[in-house]
């Protein structure tokens, strides 16, 4: 195949503890260190090595959100995209517009396949992918641990809740890949240098011309009701009597 | 007045629970109208599972040579076809709910509400964010449909007891043959269902090894449980991937949850928070887990785990 599209969300780091702002008008996100949302990392890495091993000829890396999203487009191009795309809009953006910005790029490149993450690790959606299969009446191969073509079909192993399903699909497609589809690679000091001279173009959001979705509002933000820290027991007769004291034992 | 779609999840044999605990989510909505619909190839047994189902109204068939193994890229245009007339439509937010409902909400031009846990309105409602790190309240546009997953942890199955109606529907969409279903690979164990298991073991990282894992087996088979993982015993190839628990895995609440060896990570957690009973054992008394357990034990699992399987039963 020609070309592969990625996309890479712009997320709070996997390691910070996300807190609830005060106001409740939100998540603290200032100062906060942001990343690539993991899962596109993957979908990255699998489009690399569908390149490297001779299956298409060019990974392009698209993100859609503030100019501040350059910096995730730039870690993409260093582990080894070959261009990237910023279509940039000023506020958060939803799934359904989203899906319709892809789409419209889609058309742009005629791209023969999108991969996408599983989910995003801030607002947990799941959806953009799915939406765009629908929006471009294509197949789609959601939570991926496995992928393989064959001329201008693709094998897609996915985790379901009761095991393996395999799908087989016709080309193009959107895939969405979950965590064990493979371990995306370090990105390497000459590598961030090189990625400097790729071409990084800013499109907004705008120039689209892409219909406005219907928005769920989002009025408040509170912090989880905790758990209560419960006993300690000392040694397994203490635990099991616990558990009878409870009847479910 | 609200009229709530729910998308039954089966097997072709047998309804999921996933369906009975969206049912309960939509009849939270005041004096909605519930309709379940059941898509399959023939689906009698399944839609008579549906219609007991305590405040369902009317169950829906949609039987199709096409329908075999659920394929969203299928399902979706007859779900969205079907959708008209109805202000809600409710899947269960379980790996066939996810993979179906946004494909749906995109039929209809709409954005989608992921994982409700609790119904603040008819078109308001609470779901978590940041992997349970924080809840937000959401409130959909009055004037078009409500298509979203249900977080099936957050609620019970609606009772049984019920003999809704139940009817075929004669859906005439066009069905896409880009996407062909190949095989189904499940475990082969006689273990419970991790999702409707009453009782859940679940096993980490400080197991060390696919054999040290037998510790988890013989306690789980001697209490009926289910099997359970963390990311870090099913990346380390412990365990198959379906058994884990957590934001990026399943999200369960039985009333009983053991974890073994579970340091006890923010992702992992949001996955069990709902849980009866959380009971963690663990070598490390500093561990996160125990902060969220109701019974801690410091120690080495390798002594506790037999000596408690041997207590037991």
């Amino acid at each position: 195949m020609e070309k592969i599209l990625v996309g890479l969300k712009r997320v709070v780091d996997y390691n910070v503890r996300v807190q609830v702002k005060s106001d409740r008008s939100g998540v603290e996100t200032d100062g906060v260190k942001m990343s690539i949302n993991p899962f596109d990392e993957i979908a990255l890495e699998e489009a690399l090595r569908i390149k490297e091993r001779g299956d298409a000829s060019e990974v392009v890396v698209i993100s859609i959100g503030s100019a501040e999203a350059q910096q995730q487009l730039r870690t993409g191009l260093a582990m080894g995209a070959d261009r990237a795309i910023l279509v940039e809009s000023g506020s958060s953006t939803d799934a359904l517009t989203v899906a319709r910005v892809f789409k419209s790029i889609i058309e742009r490149e005629n791209a023969d396949l999108v991969i996408l993450g599983k989910q995003a690790i801030d607002d947990d959606n799941s959806q953009t992918g799915q939406m765009l299969a629908a929006l471009w009446g294509r197949p789609q191969a959601t939570f991926a641990s496995e992928v393989t073509f064959e001329g201008s079909t693709a094998k897609v192993t996915r985790e379901v809740d009761s095991g393996m399903e395999t799908l087989e699909i016709d080309l193009p497609a959107v895939i969405t890949v979950d965590l064990r589809l493979n371990e995306p690679r370090y990105v390497k000091l000459p590598d961030i240098m090189k990625a400097k001279k790729k071409p990084l173009d800013t499109i907004p959001l705008a120039d689209l011309d892409i219909e406005p979705a219907p928005q769920i509002k989002e009025i408040e933000f509170k912090p989880p009701e905790g758990r209560q820290r419960g006993i300690m027991v000392n040694d397994v007769a203490g635990l099991v009597a616990a558990l009878k004291d409870k009847g479910l034992v | 007045m609200s009229k709530v779609l729910v998308i039954a999840e089966h097997d072709g044999e047998s309804l999921n629970a996933s369906t009975a605990k969206c049912v309960a989510c939509a009849a939270q909505i005041d004096g909605a109208d519930i309709e379940v619909v059941v898509l399959g190839t023939s689906v009698a047994g399944v839609a008579a599972e549906a219609a007991e189902i305590s405040g369902v109204g009317r169950v829906v068939t949609i039987e199709r040579e096409d329908n075999g193994p659920a394929i969203a890229a299928i399902l979706a245009p007859q779900v969205a076809a079907l959708a008209d007339g109805y202000s809600h439509v409710f899947g269960p937010s379980t790996a066939f709910g996810k993979d179906l409902m946004p494909r749906v909400a995109a039929l209809l031009g709409v954005n989608q509400i992921s994982d409700i846990m609790s119904v603040d309105g008819s078109h308001s409602f609470k779901r978590p964010i940041y992997a349970g790190n924080a809840i937000v309240s959401v409130e959909a546009p009055a004037d078009y449909t409500v298509v979203a997953t249900v977080r099936i942890a957050s609620y019970s199955a609606a009772s049984g007891g019920n003999s809704a109606a139940i009817e075929s529907a004669d859906i005439t969409v066009e069905i896409p043959t880009h996407t062909r279903f190949v095989e189904l690979q499940t475990g082969t164990s006689d273990r419970p269902d991790l999702q409707a298991a009453a009782r859940v073991i679940a096993g980490g990282r400080a197991l060390g090894s696919e054999e040290n894992f037998e510790l988890i087996y013989k306690l789980a088979d001697k209490i009926g449980a289910a099997i359970g993982s963390s990311r870090a015993a099913v990346d380390a190839g412990y365990v198959p991937p379906e058994t884990q628990v957590g934001q990026t895995g399943q999200i369960i609440a039985p009333d009983l949850y053991i974890a073994i060896g579970i340091s006890g990570a923010i992702q992992h957690i949001t996955g069990i928070k709902d849980a009866g009973t959380i009971v963690a054992i663990n070598k490390d008394e500093e561990a996160p887990i125990f902060e969220v357990s109701d019974i801690g034990l410091v120690g080495d699992l390798f002594s506790i785990v037999p000596e408690l399987t041997d207590a037991l039963g």
